[in-house]
């Protein structure tokens, strides 16, 4: 029996470590500049994480096959070694501070770093089961909303004011975000109704909407493309193909499309 | 206490509680069953029979002036919808006939029928979501009588009515999924239907008690046909610009007509002003 | 002490009396393990009902169509039922299982005994927290069964999702209102519980019952008890507020000018990210009111089956301590991307990496005493053993999913999910049979069969470590959680195949779970009698007969002598010394 449980053990541990170094399922493709920074974090604390995991279950399977009971003989009465539980103590106080510090270190990069002149600035409003998508147009302004004017079947689904100037030129999609590369894009992000999350796995960017609050992020895209969209707070029965599609063009093609769009009729 | 007596109380003390549980929560299974086919009629005497001296009613809906623009429906979010489609398509909230006349306004007797046991259809009404648009966008449907929705599209709706007074429901449809079949229990105009999918897709329910109603058509005529003789309130209902009302008289095997008129700019409050009660009483489903 | 408190209280007469309103700590205990295994097997059913959907998103099920037409409405379990199934799987589990079972199921029984009292300190208080946790139950159940369905906002219940009503959604009308009636009564049975640990291990502990001669048992069971008088109000006031939202015309939680399917809610002036904080104030603790009892009973195990003492008795005492005081202060780990300040995720990263150093002791001790032992491989201890490996698979991802940088690409992705089954549901389970293998010759006075129990303990670890050690890769690769199908996306593609073999190795492994419920109920019946300390034991359990008398010590009163865990002392007769044994000349460390 104790020969059984190390091995499965060591085994399972094996097994474990040896699917994630072979990276048969890993992260898709990175396509931001931000991004390169979390991968490394995870990876790295994948590594410190995987290797402790390792060494414990390796440890714990020895332990189970060296000490089974057999023969005559009692147990080592051993009650405390102060010098020993000091030294993993500060050892594991280390390892988990010293983690801890560099990744608040790769956060405060990502939160804090300069978007720089000239970000495209682009308004994501979630709802249920859709992402409205709204750019400022030329003015750079976005044009009042009122949610007494929302209604989705007459395709007003952001409430937009008619009467306001600067929301004449404003362009609206639903599912639908153009970027383009390697420019800073500043996202800020609403929701009509309950909490959603704004996910872009490629872009490694995911930040929740939240009901009353205007959240910004933002990120820069270097690889041109079309990517997913998804959701990633649960927000009701359609939550698994909130589905929309984020396309990274050189800026000439993304000034086009905006005209495109911009153009009546 | 001996281990043996223990163990048969505890045993029969789970017993009880299964017992209970399941008992407990079956009382509230049975609402949730649909009520698919039920006995009729709900009202105690026999139903109403043509007696051969009913007469025919017949109208139309005129409209004057231009026609409110709305912005494209933002059909490419889906490119399963977009793929439906050629070109841009305009939300279907006003529809005006090459004739000049407005389609989709749901024409029925409001008052005048009272009394009168009206047996439920045996056929189902059909809703078909097709292009990620509701086909037809205007459905008449007696309370009790099925409610059979279909989907032509290779993506996945919700079909999501908000009634006042009857349960609201809210179904997942996903491509290929058998139809659905749904009953509304009370009479109830214009209860607005939405796909949280694909949100501009809108269709309005209308619930009535008795086969007296129509939809104004291409030509913006509508017919009711074999309507008792008697004196009623006709209303028509549409979406946009609200209701009409006219006093009808039909003689015996007669026919009589009631012609509606609605002009553009007429007021109107679009559905979002409507709010909902804050005060939601988590029992017995009316609000 | 015991006497003036207790007062020799007479066995109820009468069968209502003795086993259905009891007031027997025993009794009690049983009738809360009872119901824990009657909410797990609840729990498991809804597991299977949410793998079928995952693995096979797209298949019709004509028979289940003929059942619950609503539920597999067009042939293929619709999403909104496969998230009610999801909702009520979550919290059924949380709630009636991991922390009902080893914390008031075994630790009504054993608390008691383990301190050489005579019953709980207030045993008509401990009656009624049963009976309201039964109720609370009772309405959970009703969820399920209600008009729309069950609620599908998932056992976190964010708001709004969860205070607007149906509009938002099937299960959000009726079935969340009862959802959240029913966590409100758990959190008083809660409170009542804990009130009655609390007392009960201050002022009615044996004589030479000190502090520090307490089982690591009576530890976690005294700490878990802390934790959870300071959680539970937290979401009892939270539930209050969401409830008073949904039926009072409140806003706590629900800002101005939302719209939802087109219609404008009339509140204005809430926030969604109170409710956030406020549930997961108490949800973080939660984590470890369901762990800490598991920790304790794992300890108590490894010691008795290696033949040591506990190594470091003292540091297992203090990381008890530290990871119930630091459990408060950790919860904004789970609102990294929730749009709480960035500085905040910082304060509450380290707290959370700190947390893994008590963590860390509690492993390397549990380790070290297996150092030198002679280790008798008993079911029981192959599930503690179980326990520790799982303790440290899903411990370790708890350093990725600390860091709010890593969290932006792990936040609600299996990822998630593997982590908190491992380290709170799968292991917590593994103590909890530990536990059951280790108390059963105690509880009924027989003893369960060994090779059936092998047979289970087999099948739940391999089942266990298949169900849930490829989530780690699926949320690798960024699959988030929470959804009904995993098919829609392209960055999801080929996937697919891990959900239907975690699907398979879920069936495998609830199939396997009969075994143990044949196990319990036959040996309740045909088990081999059980002597009074079959495990060659320490604790005061095992100095009564099994199982105990209605005041579990008779006429005698015990008196303890020693601490918990004195095995293979080097001079002692027997590799064992019995708590309440006359203290020898020669003084052990304790």
């Amino acid at each position: 029996m104790a020969a059984m449980l190390a091995l499965f053990f060591w085994m399972m541990a094996a097994v474990t470590v040896v699917l994630f170094l072979g990276r048969v399922w890993w992260l898709p493709e990175l396509a931001s500049v931000h991004g390169a920074e979390i991968d490394r974090q995870f990876v790295l604390t994948l590594a410190i994480s995987g290797l402790v995991f390792l060494l414990a279950q390796l440890g714990l399977g020895y332990l189970i096959w060296r000490y089974r009971a057999r023969g005559e003989g009692r147990a080592v009465y051993w009650h405390e070694s102060p010098k020993l539980e000091f030294t993993w103590t500060l050892a594991t106080a280390v390892l988990f501070i010293g983690v801890g510090v560099q990744g608040n270190r790769v956060w405060a990069n990502l939160v804090s770093a300069d978007q720089g002149q000239g970000a495209v600035t682009i308004e994501v409003t979630a709802q249920q089961f859709a992402w409205n998508v709204r750019y400022p147009g030329k003015d750079g302004k976005f044009g009042r909303t009122d949610p007494s004017r929302i209604n989705d079947s007459l395709a007003n689904y952001l409430g937009v004011d008619p009467n306001d100037p600067a929301g004449q030129d404003d362009i609206v999609t639903q599912n639908l975000v153009a970027v383009p590369v390697n420019q800073p894009v500043q996202l800020i992000l609403r929701t009509k109704d309950v909490t959603h999350s704004f996910y872009v796995p490629h872009l490694r960017v995911k930040q929740d909407a939240v009901p009353g609050m205007a959240i910004r992020n933002h990120f820069t895209a270097t690889k041109e493309g079309e990517y997913e969209i998804a959701c990633a707070e649960l927000c009701g029965m359609q939550h698994y193909m909130m589905r929309g599609r984020l396309l990274v063009m050189p800026r000439q093609e993304f000034d086009k499309w905006l005209a495109q769009r911009a153009a009546p009729e | 206490m001996s281990s043996r007596t223990f163990w048969a109380a505890v045993l029969r003390t789970a017993a009880v509680v299964t017992v209970l549980a399941i008992a407990f929560g079956c009382g509230g299974g049975e609402q949730e069953k649909k009520a698919a086919v039920e006995e009729q009629p709900a009202a105690t005497g026999a139903f109403w029979e043509p007696t051969g001296e009913e007469g025919d009613l017949t109208g139309k809906v005129s409209f004057q002036g231009q026609p409110p623009k709305f912005p494209p429906i933002s059909m490419d979010a889906d490119a399963a919808c977009a793929a439906m489609h050629s070109g841009r398509v305009y939300p279907d909230a006003v529809v005006v006939n090459g004739n000049g006349t407005l389609k989709n306004v749901f024409v029925y007797v409001k008052s005048g029928l009272e009394g009168k046991n009206m047996r439920i259809r045996d056929e189902p009404v059909t809703l078909d979501q097709k292009g990620c648009i509701y086909e037809p966008h205007v459905v008449g449907i007696q309370a009790r009588q099925n409610l059979r929705i279909v989907s032509s599209d290779q993506t996945t709706h919700n079909i999501h009515p908000m009634p006042k007074t009857n349960r609201e429901w809210n179904i997942s449809q996903p491509p290929g999924a058998d139809p659905i079949i749904q009953t509304f229990s009370r009479p109830e105009v214009s209860i607005p239907v939405k796909c949280n999918q694909h949100p501009w897709m809108r269709a309005y329910i209308h619930v009535v008690n008795h086969p007296f109603y129509a939809v104004s058509g291409e030509d913006g005529s509508f017919t009711l046909k074999g309507l008792p003789p008697g004196d009623y309130e006709i209303e028509a209902v549409h979406e946009h610009y609200g209701a009409q009302v006219q006093k009808v008289t039909v003689p015996p095997k007669g026919a009589a007509t009631a012609d509606f008129t609605y002009a553009a700019g007429q007021a109107y409050r679009p559905s979002s002003l409507e709010m909902m009660p804050a005060m939601a009483l988590p029992c017995c489903g009316a609000r | 002490m015991a006497e003036q408190a207790v007062a020799h209280h007479q066995p109820a007469q009468g069968f209502i009396r003795k086993y259905v309103f009891s007031t027997d700590h025993k009794v009690i205990g049983v009738q809360y393990y009872m119901l824990a295994l009657f909410a797990v097997a609840v729990g498991m059913g809804l597991s299977v009902l949410m793998r079928i959907r995952l693995a096979w998103p797209e298949a019709k099920w004509p028979l289940m169509q003929e059942w619950f037409p609503t539920a597999f409405a067009g042939g293929p379990m619709t999403p909104e039922f496969y998230l009610s199934m999801m909702t009520m799987h979550g919290t059924i589990m949380i709630f009636f299982v991991l922390t009902t079972a080893p914390l008031s199921g075994f630790g009504n029984y054993f608390l008691p005994i383990q301190i050489g009292a005579r019953d709980m300190a207030f045993p008509i208080l401990n009656m009624l927290s049963f009976w309201v946790t039964f109720v609370a139950l009772l309405v959970m159940i009703a969820a399920l069964f209600a008009t729309g369905g069950a609620p599908i906002s998932g056992w976190t219940a964010y708001a709004p999702l969860s205070a607007m009503g149906e509009v938002a959604g099937p299960g959000l009308g009726q079935g969340q209102t009862l959802w959240i009636i029913s966590i409100a009564i758990f959190c008083v049975a809660s409170l009542l519980t804990s009130l009655n640990f609390l007392t009960t291990t201050l002022n009615l502990r044996a004589r030479g019952m000190s502090l520090m001669r307490m089982p690591l048992t009576v530890w976690a069971w005294f700490t878990t008890a802390m934790v959870a008088l300071l959680a539970f109000p937290v979401l009892l006031a939270g539930g209050i507020l969401l409830l008073l939202d949904r039926v009072g015309g409140t806003s706590f939680f629900i800002p101005g000018g939302l719209v939802v399917s087109d219609q404008l809610l009339p509140h204005s002036g809430g926030s969604p990210l109170l409710w956030q904080h406020l549930f997961w104030f108490f949800g973080h603790p939660e984590v470890y009111i369901a762990i800490i009892p598991a920790m304790g009973i794992t300890s108590h195990i490894l010691c008795t089956f290696a033949r040591k003492p506990i190594f470091a008795y003292k540091a297992m005492v203090a990381a008890i301590f530290a990871i119930g005081f630091i459990s408060f202060i950790v919860w904004g780990h789970h609102m990294f991307m929730s749009g709480m300040s960035p500085f905040s995720s910082m304060m509450f990263s380290i707290t959370t990496l700190a947390v893994g150093v008590p963590s860390a002791i509690k492993t390397f001790n549990w380790l070290a005493t297996l150092w030198g032992g002679r280790i008798r491989f008993t079911t029981s201890m192959l599930f503690a053993l179980g326990f520790v490996s799982l303790f440290v698979s899903g411990g370790v991802t708890g350093m990725l999913l600390a860091q709010p940088a890593v969290d932006r690409w792990l936040h609600d992705t299996y990822f998630v999910v593997a982590h908190f089954h491992i380290i709170m549901g799968v292991a917590a389970v593994f103590a909890i049979f530990a536990g059951t293998y280790y108390w059963f010759p105690k509880m009924f006075g027989r003893m369960m069969d060994e090779r059936q129990g092998k047979i289970h303990f087999w099948l739940t670890l391999v089942g266990v470590y298949a169900i849930f050690m490829p989530m780690h890769y699926l949320g690798a690769a960024g699959t988030p959680r929470r959804y009904a199908q995993l098919t829609e996306f392209r960055f999801l593609e080929g996937m697919q195949p891990l959900q239907v073999f975690i699907s398979l190795a879920a069936f495998v492994t609830i199939t396997a779970q009969v075994i143990f419920i044949f196990n319990l109920f036959w040996s309740m019946r045909r088990g081999k009698k059980a002597v009074e300390n079959p495990w060659e034991s320490t604790s005061l359990e095992w100095t009564v007969p099994s199982p105990p008398p209605h005041d579990n010590f008779g006429a005698a009163e015990p008196v303890v002598a020693y601490g918990p865990y004195e095995y293979s002392v080097p001079d002692a007769e027997k590799d064992y010394i019995l708590q309440t044994e006359p203290a020898r000349e020669v003084r052990t460390t304790t």
